[in-house]
């Protein structure tokens, strides 16, 4: 092997390699691309719900293994006077409306809702960014929520508004299919560790939907929407990093 | 592919150098290419996905409170897929191609189980990891001095030992640890995590299988240049190796020739 021919093969590689750089940030942007990488996401969820009994629980965890502090993310503090009001009054009058695609819409106040049937589970939260950490969560079963207000079969997916207005002009959202609305892990708690939930983890009310990924968990939930299609709710694609950072709807991975 | 019929690369016929040898089968270049690009395009979107928390903790939870055992550098954009900042997109290239990668490698150990590639080119002899013959293999090494006639047509012990670790062991413990991460998963089956202790630590034993990987992949690069780069490309690309030649044992390796020296 002579010299010459190394130095080549050395260069070409390091052409290579830069070429490699700037054509997968190309690939990046190239739709026809992003499909073929969507078809990861979708084949995921598609494993993901095969391979899970319906209930199958995400794990649970003794009192003594939870994180000595939980830390909040995403919105601190919702703005807006409206939040400030339900914050000054320790929310007493904060109500969860339920409306959509249902037999009997609902405005459930806070007081009700923490007299309805509740589950504690003490669960690993995991981020999308790679942190985790462990807590005790208390709230009423979503699937209680969704049968008193008669959830209606066509009705594929459930929406969860947040009071927590964002940058881009609409508040925080998320969504969830069905199947993991009517998981029993599935709550919405109004307890962190035993006490009240705090305004970073979301006061007065939050998700909880533990067999995705951090950005599912929507915080300050404020109106709860059933729907046969995500199209048309803001963004169109299912929760606010779905519209704004292309993040997957399926985040169970 | 040539017309001839491949001669077994396991049959005791001497070779000579310079001889043309049908070296790895056509399942086994095609896993070697599509992992080749799967695992790159795994370590550098990594890399991306370690920059959103470059902290590496063990124990079932971590996080900014929490106390890190590593706390990794800034990845630059030279070495990140995409190349500025995006955790989305970052995920979408590492998920996609870690289905690639997990099929990729299922499917050629089924296929190396059934054409035997394992047994015959990977399987270790008593006589291979006796330590005389280890410490062999290992001089030779740190003198770079390859083997060439009929030696080069197998793997030597510390290349079977190599890939036996990176096949059996680090590519595995990645996909396990990268489906441990997952809340989903968690759900179907969390005894995994259990056994190394937890979330965070899958996530650690990830990131450290992941740089096994990559020295793997500088140690092999850097073998095959100095082995002879193009007739190492070339045996992957089209399964052909020309054995290289030993001026100081050709005689042996022609029974013919070795006749003649003798008389």
């Amino acid at each position: 092997m002579s010299l010459v021919t190394r130095r080549a093969l050395v260069g070409g590689l390091a052409v290579g390699a830069g070429g490699l750089l700037s054509g997968c940030d190309r690939l990046g942007r190239n739709p026809q691309f992003r499909a073929l990488l969507d078809t990861g996401e979708r084949g995921n969820y598609a494993l993901q719900r095969l391979l899970q009994d319906r209930t199958a629980l995400a794990q649970e965890f003794a009192p003594s293994q939870r994180s000595p502090i939980f830390r909040s993310n995403g919105t601190r503090v919702p703005g807006g006077d409206d939040y400030a009001r339900h914050m000054a009054a320790s929310f007493t009058d904060w109500q969860l409306v339920v409306d959509g695609l249902v037999a009997r819409p609902q405005a459930i106040s806070l007081a009700e809702l923490r007299t309805l049937p509740a589950r504690s589970q003490i669960t690993r939260h995991d981020c999308v960014e790679g942190w985790s950490a462990i807590a005790k969560w208390t709230g009423v079963p979503l699937r209680l929520v969704l049968q008193r207000a008669g959830i209606r079969p066509e009705a594929r997916f459930v929406v969860f508004h947040c009071a927590d207005p964002q940058a881009t002009g609409f508040p925080y959202y998320e969504s969830i299919d069905r199947v993991d609305a009517a998981h029993p892990q599935t709550i919405l708690a109004w307890a962190l560790n035993d006490q009240p939930l705090p305004v970073a983890n979301g006061a007065p009310l939050r998700l909880r939907v533990e067999r995705q990924l951090g950005y599912k968990h929507a915080k300050y939930v404020r109106r709860i929407q059933a729907v046969a299609s995500l199209d048309g709710i803001y963004g169109g694609k299912g929760g606010f990093w779905e519209d704004v950072g292309d993040y997957e709807w399926y985040a169970g991975i | 592919m040539d017309a001839r019929t491949p001669p077994e690369h396991d049959t005791p016929r001497a070779v000579h150098g310079g001889q043309w040898v049908y070296r790895h089968r056509l399942p086994t270049r095609i896993w070697h290419w599509v992992s080749a690009l799967a695992v790159f395009i795994l370590l550098m979107s990594g890399l991306m996905i370690s920059n959103a928390h470059p902290r590496l903790y063990w124990g079932a939870f971590g996080a900014n409170f929490d106390h890190p055992w590593l706390n990794l550098p800034r990845f630059p954009g030279w070495a990140t897929i995409p190349s500025t900042y995006n955790l989305a997109l970052a995920r979408q290239w590492h998920l996609f191609f870690a289905w690639v990668f997990a099929w990729g490698l299922f499917i050629h150990l089924v296929v190396s189980l059934i054409n035997r590639h394992i047994k015959r080119d990977l399987s270790l002899s008593r006589r291979e990891l006796a330590p005389a013959h280890l410490w062999q293999d290992i001089k030779d090494h740190a003198r770079l001095k390859f083997p060439t006639g009929q030696e080069a047509l197998s793997y030597n012990v510390l290349q079977k030992i190599t890939y036996v670790g990176v096949v059996f062991v680090v590519m595995p413990t990645l996909i396990m640890t990268g489906l441990g991460l997952s809340p989903g998963f968690n759900a179907v089956m969390h005894w995994p995590i259990d056994l190394i202790g937890g979330r965070a630590s899958a996530r650690s034993i990830h990131f450290i299988c992941a740089a096994l990987m990559a020295l793997f992949i500088a140690v092999h690069l850097i073998l095959v240049v100095l082995a002879g780069p193009i007739n190492e490309v070339r045996s992957m690309l089209t399964g052909w190796f020309r054995v290289p030649p030993d001026p100081d044992r050709e005689e042996r390796a022609s029974p013919e020739l070795a006749e003649k020296v003798r008389s």
